[in-house]
């Protein structure tokens, strides 16, 4: 692929630093900052934005012009406004974020400043995953370099414009990623998501109105308002525009980050980009987004990698990092481990996640072991209809089934032969 | 009003409301638990699922939490669904996991939300078959035990003891299911509000300490509605009692005043009633100079009746912690030209002033439900947090009146309570305090200011003249001039201002700018309320009684060498004067008599007769809160020994001295009905509580559950013949099992214990309100006494003549220098309360006691330098050729150049406060 065809990773060269302020302008950055703050009308940048199609890139895939469309604008708008990039990078299987905070902090910076300008923030928080320490190192870097040149602090280029951006490190829990905990954590509170209604747009960080989006939703940012709209659909081979960082774990040949248009299909993901199987493992299935996405078998190896055909075979787009399933691995290993993961990451806050998820664990322990029980089968059963969407607090237990749910839907043998034999 | 569905069927309910508590209101068993009425919904435990439906069609329905579901017009929620029954189950059978199953073992059991709840939902049967997670639990001091394994992580516990009572050292701690309710290391909880965990808690993570004790179960235990005596705001309590013995004290809820909640030393000071060296039989010396040893009741009353049959020579010091009905009988059996109060004149001409402020001026008093519901508070001298402590959790709700206004703008239902602390974020309604010492309402308030009562009743009269100009003019600093016409602006915003005052300082000038500044608002403002806070229980009750003045008056007349014999009722002279003048005063009298409770050290070294007096846990009476709100507490043994009320000891005295006017107090209503014949403020003091023939069904209440076991084994060793129940001619309920507990016909104030079937746990009372959070059904039972007289003008008075310093009149500011301190070594005291100590009764309480660190004279840093003083260094004051040492604590916020005297301690109590010489 052509660089301009790939917006997110084209200053990206693994092995080598990244470019710094001076590196990255040579290579055509800070062009969209010095484009619009102060000189172009948020509005109509918005306006751009929806038009793109671009949607969430932390999973939800949620429209992001339409995200930033609730945020309170004009004169009468409250004055603290707050954009946070949630770099809280924590889905098993997905380090996209990582490869771009490492490999290119300046596209971060100018992409928080452009974004901040659409919503007319006055600050930003970068939060990001305590484990993160290069990238956090990075980032702080990019941040001094770009207040020294005047992209930060007050006017901005000569146009008025403050903002500040503040770098936090979290202490680190996958339950972060969820955007109201996230804002709960920045505030010094437990990191428990939030009700809503009050969105975070109306009512998110310490009572202001507030954005929470992804970093490599940012990414997207500078280019899609230098280059517009239309080009941006155009990236994309489906009915989603743009680029994605797509990549693979389990038993394939290589493991990615890819920057490739929306809408690739996953059997191009899986053959062409990842390799293939290993020798001696046959594909049995694959989560497509991270551990927190349901399984897909062969039949879905033609669906575009889009979040809507994604999510209406039974499974979510995710991060697009897929978890691949071989013949040769315990499938019951394979969601004991999750699960664990799962369990252990719950906030603790609402009961089916905090007390439903160790039991799924337990019993999941068990079928691996042989030690399964019919009764179990039921019970886990229950845990894929009670653990689901609108009976827990949030996302993070009905995204923690999905797994169990289709692995029982696909592979229901497997827990069969997990249940105790009689000798 | 709002159409909803409930398993089809149609109710008119009130839209701002969830449907949790419409479902509850309407009489629906639907199983909660993270959800409290007073601490609203935050949707964590999923226990109260139902499905919801689009409309009239769809059968299928979803699951969603009643109680994050408003109950707008047109909701269609299916409890009897079987998903929402099933997913109910699965909650009960999810929290039972680590749930260690210890009921036989648990102080909670029989009580427990849990155990209700896990019946109703109708999980039986266990099927997790691997480990518990298991935690480790802290010792919280001598309130609250800690069991945390029985945890079902509802966070009710910290959403309380945090967010609604301002503690700061209970937390959840850890993730998942690790999640751990508790302090992050061992110690005492600091809350003043502590001991609510108990019933906050659905099931026996904290449990109340002084029950654990002695423990029994709550189906065991006697029940009896009763009436704080800790301090004047008069909370209603349920005293619980097994053999003999009080086991413990419970909230009992009552709109206008606690609420769902009690302060640490109402709940925990009971003790004293239990004590083993409580006077039981009457002790008399029959030798001049003797020791006393024990009488029979006939003896002494004929004794007694002796020394009263000619009042003249007699004189009797009533109570602020006795009955209404028993300082009553006092007064008549001395007369009362020689009834005194036993307390320092100072302190009692301070009540008088305040009662004629409150029936006086056009101002009408706050409950402690007004003080919540205002939205603007000034604080004027008291240090409520120490003198009134609920007041205090009623203070910090009336900040939230700025973030429910911010809710309802942006369209968030203020019981969606996570939802409105997110979206007020700072937002407070404006709380003035301006106290001698900083308290503990500093975290939310506006502003605060410290200063001498001086100093705050000018700045009081500071903010009366920026609410009117012509009201005088005070010297006050420039900073204190910007913060009174703050503090006027703020009250002048308000729909609801509130000014509260009280005793605490021991200063006229305090309560007096405190009523002025109410007056002037209510003349902008008829919505103005005013609240003073007094020294005791029954402070109001007494004033209420013509007497011939405070402590040092009955002792002068008892000096003046006319009296034979001196009547102290349920008092400690010792706590209200110095010692040495006591027995000085009293050293020509022939007959001292010491009616109490208590045993004191006066009666101990002086009394001449001791008559055992009921405690309030054994003989009902009627006390006057601060508001001038009659309340009747009932007993809830029948007393031991030869005890008895004290109005019953003077009655029968009476009647062996050939005295006419106790012939018909057979019963208390027959006082209670003497004294509302009297008319003026007593009038209607009749309505206080029904009469005691009132029965149900022809049965009286039983103040023991139906299920109260052992009822003839109790006393099997003695005589296979179950004994008859003691009489209680004082109140409809009897001291027994049998009767007639009628909930539905009885209103629930009356009731000696709240309970329904499917409801054990102290939640019982939703069903007990017509609305969750609102009154009782048939009412919170009370007598409004002291009306506020609306055509009565405003009250005004002058500042406190500026003190010496700055040539500006104003006061001296050490911080620039201009403070020259105390040249002559003479230091003004200032009174300080603290909680647990500076009370009476509760100081006689082992919980308490434990609870209490040893009184430190409070001296500002600067002043402590300028004497050479580290902390804990003694430092001796004199006053009036009274000594006291005590070592020093150093306060940031105590005044400079004043000492703060911790009042009402064992150390402190009859010390002097004014003005002191100090030594080192």
């Amino acid at each position: 692929m052509r660089d301009e065809d790939r917006p997110l990773t084209r200053n990206i060269r693994p092995g080598e630093p990244p470019l710094d302020r001076a590196g990255y302008e040579e290579a055509g950055g800070y062009r969209a900052l010095k484009a619009v703050i102060g000189r172009r009308d948020p509005g109509e940048l918005l306006d751009i934005v929806k038009d793109s199609g671009l949607r969430g890139r932390g999973g939800a895939g949620f429209p992001t012009g339409m995200k930033w469309g609730f945020i309170p604008m004009g004169p009468d708008a409250p004055k603290q406004k707050y954009l946070i990039v949630n770099a809280d990078e924590m889905e098993p299987g997905t380090f996209k974020d990582r490869f771009l905070l490492e490999g290119d902090p300046h596209q971060m910076v100018e992409a928080a400043i452009v974004a901040a300008w659409i919503i007319q923030a006055s600050d930003v928080y970068i939060f990001v995953r305590d484990a993160y320490r290069r990238a956090t190192d990075l980032l702080r870097a990019a941040l001094a370099e770009a207040r020294e040149a005047g992209y930060l602090g007050r006017n901005i280029l000569g146009s008025g414009y403050e903002l500040e951006v503040h770098l936090h490190t979290s202490a680190g829990r996958y339950i972060c990623g969820e955007e109201t905990a996230l804002i709960n954590a920045l505030e010094g509170k437990r990191a428990v998501p939030r009700q809503k209604p009050p969105f975070p747009q109306s009512s998110g960080l310490w009572g202001r109105p507030s954005v929470v989006n992804n970093v490599e939703t940012l990414y997207n940012i500078p280019h899609i308002v230098l280059r517009g709209a239309e080009w941006y659909r155009g990236l994309g081979k489906g009915a989603d525009g743009g680029t994605k960082l797509f990549g693979a774990s389990g038993r394939v040949k290589r493991k990615g980050p890819w920057e490739l248009p929306m809408g690739t299909p996953l059997r191009e993901l899986l053959e062409a980009h990842a390799g293939g199987m290993h020798d001696g493992h046959g594909f049995r299935g694959l989560l497509p987004g991270g551990a927190s996405t349901g399984f897909l078998v062969d039949e879905h190896l033609d669906l575009p990698m889009d979040f809507d055909p994604i999510q209406n075979a039974g499974s979510r787009l995710g991060t697009g990092a897929l978890i691949v399933l071989d013949d040769r691995t315990s499938l019951m290993g394979m969601l004991r481990n999750l699960e664990h993961f799962f369990a252990r990451e719950s906030c603790g806050w609402c009961t089916p996640c905090r007390d439903g998820l160790p039991w799924v664990e337990r019993i999941l322990a068990a079928f691996a072991a042989g030690r399964g029980t019919a009764e179990e089968l039921d019970i886990l059963e229950m845990h894929t209809r009670f653990c689901g969407m609108g009976k827990t607090f949030c996302a993070h237990a009905p995204g923690a089934i999905m797994p169990l749910e289709t692995a029982l839907k696909y592979f229901r043998d497997d827990f069969e032969r997990g249940l105790t034999r009689a000798a | 009003m709002a159409t909803v569905f409930i398993d089809g069927k149609p109710y008119e309910v009130d839209p701002s409301r969830n449907m949790l508590q419409v479902a509850l209101e309407l009489g629906f068993d639907l199983p909660y638990f993270c959800w409290h009425p007073a601490l609203g919904s935050v949707g964590a435990c999923r226990q109260c699922a139902v499905s919801q439906y689009k409309d009239a069609d769809d059968t299928a329905g979803k699951l969603g939490m009643a109680c994050m579901t408003a109950a707008g017009e047109g909701t269609r929620i299916g409890i009897e669904s079987e998903e929402a029954r099933e997913f109910r189950k699965s909650v009960i059978e999810w929290l039972m996991i680590a749930h260690p199953h210890d009921c036989p073992v648990c102080e909670e059991g029989g009580e427990c939300h849990l155990q209700d709840m896990t019946v109703m939902a109708g999980h039986a049967y266990r099927r997790y078959r691997y480990g518990k997670r298991t935690h480790r639990n802290q010792d919280l001091g001598p309130f609250i035990g800690h069991e945390m394994n029985r945890c079902i992580a509802c966070y009710r516990c910290v959403r309380f003891y945090k967010e609604y009572a301002g503690g700061r050292d209970l937390d959840a701690f850890a993730t998942a299911r690790d999640v751990y309710f508790g302090r992050s290391a061992d110690g005492v909880l600091e809350s003043p509000f502590s001991g609510n965990l108990a019933e906050i808690c659905p099931t026996g993570v904290f449990t109340d300490k002084t029950l654990g004790e002695a423990y029994t179960r709550k189906w065991d235990m006697a029940s009896a509605p009763s009436v704080c005596g800790h301090c004047s705001l008069g909370c209603n309590t349920f005293v619980n009692e097994r053999y003999g013995a009080v086991r413990r004290i419970l909230n009992r809820y009552n709109h206008a005043i606690n609420g769902y909640f009690l302060c640490d030393r109402g709940r925990f000071g009971y003790g004293f009633a239990n004590r083993e060296d409580r006077p039981t039989t009457p002790l008399l010396r029959r030798v001049r100079g003797g020791a006393p040893s024990p009488a029979s009741a006939t003896e002494v009353a004929g004794y007694l009746g002796t020394w009263l049959a000619e009042p003249s020579g007699v004189i009797g010091l009533g109570s602020p912690r006795a009955s209404l009905e028993s300082n009553f009988a006092l007064q008549t059996a001395v007369g009362a030209e020689r009834f005194y109060h036993a307390v320092p004149e100072a302190e009692r001409a301070l009540v008088a002033t305040v009662l004629g402020l409150m029936r006086g001026g056009p101002v009408p008093t706050a409950s402690l439900r007004e003080a919540e519901d205002a939205d603007a508070v000034l604080v004027l001298g008291e240090d409520v947090g120490n003198t009134a402590p609920r007041l205090a959790l009623s203070l910090r709700q009336s900040v939230r009146h700025a973030a429910w206004r911010v809710a309802d703008k942006a369209g968030v239902p203020r019981w969606q309570d996570n939802g409105v602390r997110e979206a007020a974020h700072l937002a407070r309604s404006p709380l003035v305090l301006a106290t001698p010492e900083a308290g503990d309402l500093e975290d939310v308030a506006l502003a605060s200011l410290c200063g001498t009562p001086d100093r705050l009743a000018r700045f009081g009269c500071a903010v009366a003249h920026a609410i009117d100009g012509g009201l005088p003019e005070a010297a006050v600093p420039d900073a204190v001039r910007t913060l009174a016409a703050r503090t006027a602006e703020a009250l002048l915003a308000a729909d609801r201002p509130l000014v509260v005052s009280g005793t605490g300082c021991l200063s006229e000038a305090v309560v007096r700018a405190a009523a002025m500044i109410a007056g002037a608002l209510h003349r902008r403002n008829a919505a103005t309320k005013q609240l003073f806070v007094l020294p005791q229980a029954n402070s109001a009750g007494l004033a209420l009684l013509e007497s011939a003045g405070g402590v040092e008056a009955a002792l002068a007349r008892a000096r003046a060498g006319d009296i034979h014999t001196v009547v102290v009722m349920e008092a400690d002279p010792d706590r209200v004067a110095d010692p040495a003048a006591v027995d000085e005063a009293l050293s020509d009298v022939r007959h001292v008599v010491v009616l109490d409770p208590l045993p004191t050290g006066f009666a101990a070294r002086r009394a001449d007769l001791v008559l055992p007096a009921a405690s309030f846990a054994d003989a009902a009476g009627t006390v006057v809160n601060h508001e001038g709100r009659a309340q009747r507490f009932a007993a809830v043994r029948p007393p031991p020994g030869d005890v008895q009320a004290s109005w019953r000891w003077l009655r029968d005295a009476l009647a062996r001295g050939g005295r006419s006017e106790a012939a018909g107090w057979q019963r208390l209503d027959d006082l209670t009905l003497a004294l509302a014949a009297r008319g003026g403020d007593l009038t209607g003091l009749e309505h206080v509580a029904p009469p005691a023939e009132a029965r149900h069904a022809g049965r009286p209440l039983p103040r023991e559950p139906h299920r109260a076991s052992g009822r003839t084994a109790v006393h099997a060793g003695k005589t296979m013949f179950e004994p008859a129940a003691p009489p209680d001619p004082d109140t409809p309920l009897r001291h027994s099992m049998e009767g007639h507990y009628a909930p539905g016909r009885v209103p629930p104030a009356l009731l000696p214990f709240l309970w329904q079937p499917g409801w054990d746990s102290e939640q019982a009372l939703n069903k007990f309100q017509a609305e969750i959070t609102g009154p009782l059904k048939g009412g919170d039972r009370s007598v409004r006494l002291l009306a506020p007289d609306p055509d009565a003008p405003a009250p005004i008075c002058d500042p406190p003549p500026p003190e010496p310093g700055p040539a500006d009149g104003t006061w001296p500011d050490p911080a620039d220098g201009s403070w020259p301190g105390p040249a002559d070594g003479t230091w003004p005291v200032v009174p300080v309360w603290r909680v647990f100590g500076s009370e009476e009764l509760s100081t006689a309480a082992p919980a308490i006691r434990a609870r209490m660190t040893p009184p430190h004279l409070l001296v500002h840093p600067a002043d402590a330098e300028h004497l050479g003083l580290r902390p804990g260094a003694p430092l001796t004051l004199t006053v009036e050729g009274r000594r006291l040492t005590l070592p020093i604590a150093l306060s940031e916020t105590i005044p400079e150049g004043t000492i703060g005297l911790p009042a009402g301690f064992p150390e402190t109590a009859g010390f002097p406060i004014a003005g002191a010489t100090t030594a080192r």
